[in-house]
């Protein structure tokens, strides 16, 4: 008996012991992380390596990975891939811009633009694609088509529509809608680490408003150029609602606005081939992790470090 | 020389000024014409999509009735209440103790941890919702909202915020703690937690906005009409028959407005969270 609460006053006072007390703050993150994200990863493993249909599973080896190629996956890759370079394309430098233009003293209003810019972030995916698909939509009395006629265009088919620019423009449309608020966001903070002494002195030196931003703003900025670039490969690589959204539920008109997760999506509940769809996640996880490592290695994130 | 700067400069001003009224009147558009279309009955919008056209003779508050009185939505709403405010608690909570850990000591194995942080910032719950969602079948939390809610509990983002804000406090402080008697929990409980308001204020807003809009992972693990969220409902009104759109589109006005409120009142705290990834050391 005196034994017994003994131990167990041993391991009270190992638990609350400054040694052990680490691992108990750290355990929830390490159950978290092996059961939903390492065991689901080195599942996907497993899987891309198998045919899986209900109630059995059948090893194929690299079969999944030499069909990889066929079908809608490289336009869905295609896809992908010019969403987020062109969104990258827009996303930094429209909000640095922005940004600076708000920051300006001569900036009247600040604060309601600020307010407004950031609105569309707050609202969900579906609500937003929704009523981009309305503006959209191909009849002469949708918003566009209707903005365009005024100017004596024909009513287009934006979305789906013989030319694929279009599905791309309606998609880069949402997407920047939704986020170059949150962009100017992160530049507005980046911009209030810059002190302002940097630019009196440039100014005494006689720089212009253009040798101040490219050689003081441009560069001091770059950690948050860094981090912008980083989540809008990820999110770029990764887009799926929004041209869901679009295309009122995964009818893609010939595999336009299909993406790589769209299709992930088709082959895993629309068409119940699980592991070839695990193959198409783990090609974009290695992707999006080789652009992203070497994107943070040509910034020189690594060398701060 | 003076006079001439001056009167540059006030160009540069209007043009700027100029830029920025015209994008926010474009970022307010669909704003306005959701809205607007909210006025109009379902079948008008389907045939003729939104437009800025004001026309009084078919205009009317009536898809609003479908939002109060429709049982479905008052449903969803709810769910959506619920799975918030569960997952909001205890992913501030989850988050703001292991933050804490990664913060305050000095162990084996917390840089390969905190690179663990790091690298499942990078992968997408896209890519792994096949087995994730094998896995929830298998723990039997298909179709409940702890299906929806545990996953995320440990997300890497808040972790990584808490952390930053924590990395502030001194060491010394905490040894002081000791010395008074505070074991390694109270010191966490008592003294830091206190400590942490403002950032749990910017990261709840920041968790609780993303839960509130969330929709893919809902839309798998939720199987039955009835436990469905407010997104997740709403999406299942986008048939392409449009013979649900008096509920959807002003269901989804309807939606927008408590989260717009909240954000006019809690600005700096929004910003905060949605920016937190961006902080540097």
């Amino acid at each position: 008996m005196k034994q017994k609460r003994k131990s167990s006053g041993g391991f009270r006072s190992l638990l609350y012991s400054q040694k052990v007390a680490p691992y108990v703050f750290v355990a929830p993150f390490v159950i978290a992380f092996l059961l939903f994200y390492l065991y689901p990863i080195i599942s996907s493993v497993i899987m891309s390596f198998q045919e899986v249909l209900p109630g059995q599973v059948r090893f194929i080896g690299l079969s999944n990975y030499k069909n990889l190629f066929r079908g809608d996956f490289v336009k869905a890759v295609r896809n992908s891939v010019i969403y987020t370079v062109i969104t990258c394309a827009v996303l930094v430098p429209v909000p640095i811009l922005l940004a600076v233009f708000l920051n300006s003293k001569q900036t009247v209003g600040k604060n309601t633009f600020r307010v407004i810019f950031f609105l569309p972030a707050l609202v969900s995916v579906v609500v937003g694609g929704f009523t981009f698909r309305l503006i959209f939509g191909e009849m002469p009395t949708a918003l566009l088509n209707s903005v365009i006629g005024v100017f004596g265009a024909k009513p287009v088919k934006w979305l789906g529509g013989p030319a694929p620019w279009t599905t791309f423009f309606a998609l880069l449309v949402l997407c920047c809608w939704r986020w170059t608020g949150v962009n100017i966001m992160y530049y507005l903070s980046g911009l209030q680490n810059i002190s302002e002494e940097l630019y009196d002195s440039a100014s005494i030196d006689g720089a212009g408003a253009w040798q101040r931003f490219f050689y003081i703003t441009l560069p001091l900025l770059k950690p948050t150029t860094t981090y912008v670039l980083t989540i809008s490969i990820y999110g770029g690589m990764a887009m799926f609602l929004e041209s869901r959204m679009l295309f009122n539920g995964g009818r893609y008109p010939g595999g336009q606005g299909l993406t790589i997760v769209g299709y992930l999506y088709r082959l895993g509940w629309e068409q119940n081939r699980i592991g070839l769809g695990c193959a198409v996640g783990l090609f974009l996880l290695a992707v999006t992790l080789a652009v992203n490592l070497v994107q943070l290695r040509v910034s020189g994130f690594f060398e701060r470090r | 020389m003076s006079e001439k700067k001056r009167s540059r400069l006030t160009a540069g001003t209007f043009m700027i000024m100029l830029v920025l009224i015209v994008l926010a009147v474009l970022i307010l558009l669909p704003f306005y014409s959701i809205v607007l279309a909210s006025l109009r009955p379902g079948t008008e919008i389907m045939r003729q999509g939104i437009g800025l056209r004001i026309d009084p003779s078919i205009m009317s508050l009536g898809n609003y009735r479908y939002v109060f009185t429709d049982e479905r939505y008052f449903t969803w709403f709810f769910n959506s209440i619920l799975i918030t405010a569960i997952q909001t608690a205890l992913t501030l909570a989850v988050s703001a103790f292991v933050g804490y850990g990664f913060a305050m000591y000095e162990f084996r194995f917390k840089n390969l941890l905190f690179i663990c942080v790091l690298f499942i910032m990078m992968v997408p719950l896209e890519i792994i919702m096949l087995p994730l969602y094998q896995l929830i079948v298998r723990l039997k939390l298909i179709n409940s909202i702890w299906g929806v809610i545990l996953p995320s509990i440990a997300s890497p983002l808040p972790i990584f915020f808490f952390r930053q804000y924590l990395s502030g406090i001194p060491k010394d402080f905490l040894d002081a703690a000791r010395i008074d008697g505070c074991n390694e929990y109270s010191i966490f409980f008592r003294i830091i937690v206190p400590l942490m308001k403002p950032s749990f204020a910017a990261m709840g807003i920041f968790v609780g906005m993303n839960s509130w809009n969330n929709y893919l992972w809902p839309l798998i693990v939720l199987r039955e009409n009835r436990k469905l969220t407010l997104p997740v409902g709403l999406g299942s009104l986008l048939t392409p028959y449009g013979n649900n759109y008096d509920l959807l589109i002003a269901g989804s006005v309807f939606s927008i407005i408590p989260i717009v409120i909240l954000f006019l009142f809690f600005q700096r705290s929004f910003i905060a969270g949605m920016t937190a990834g961006g902080i540097k050391e």
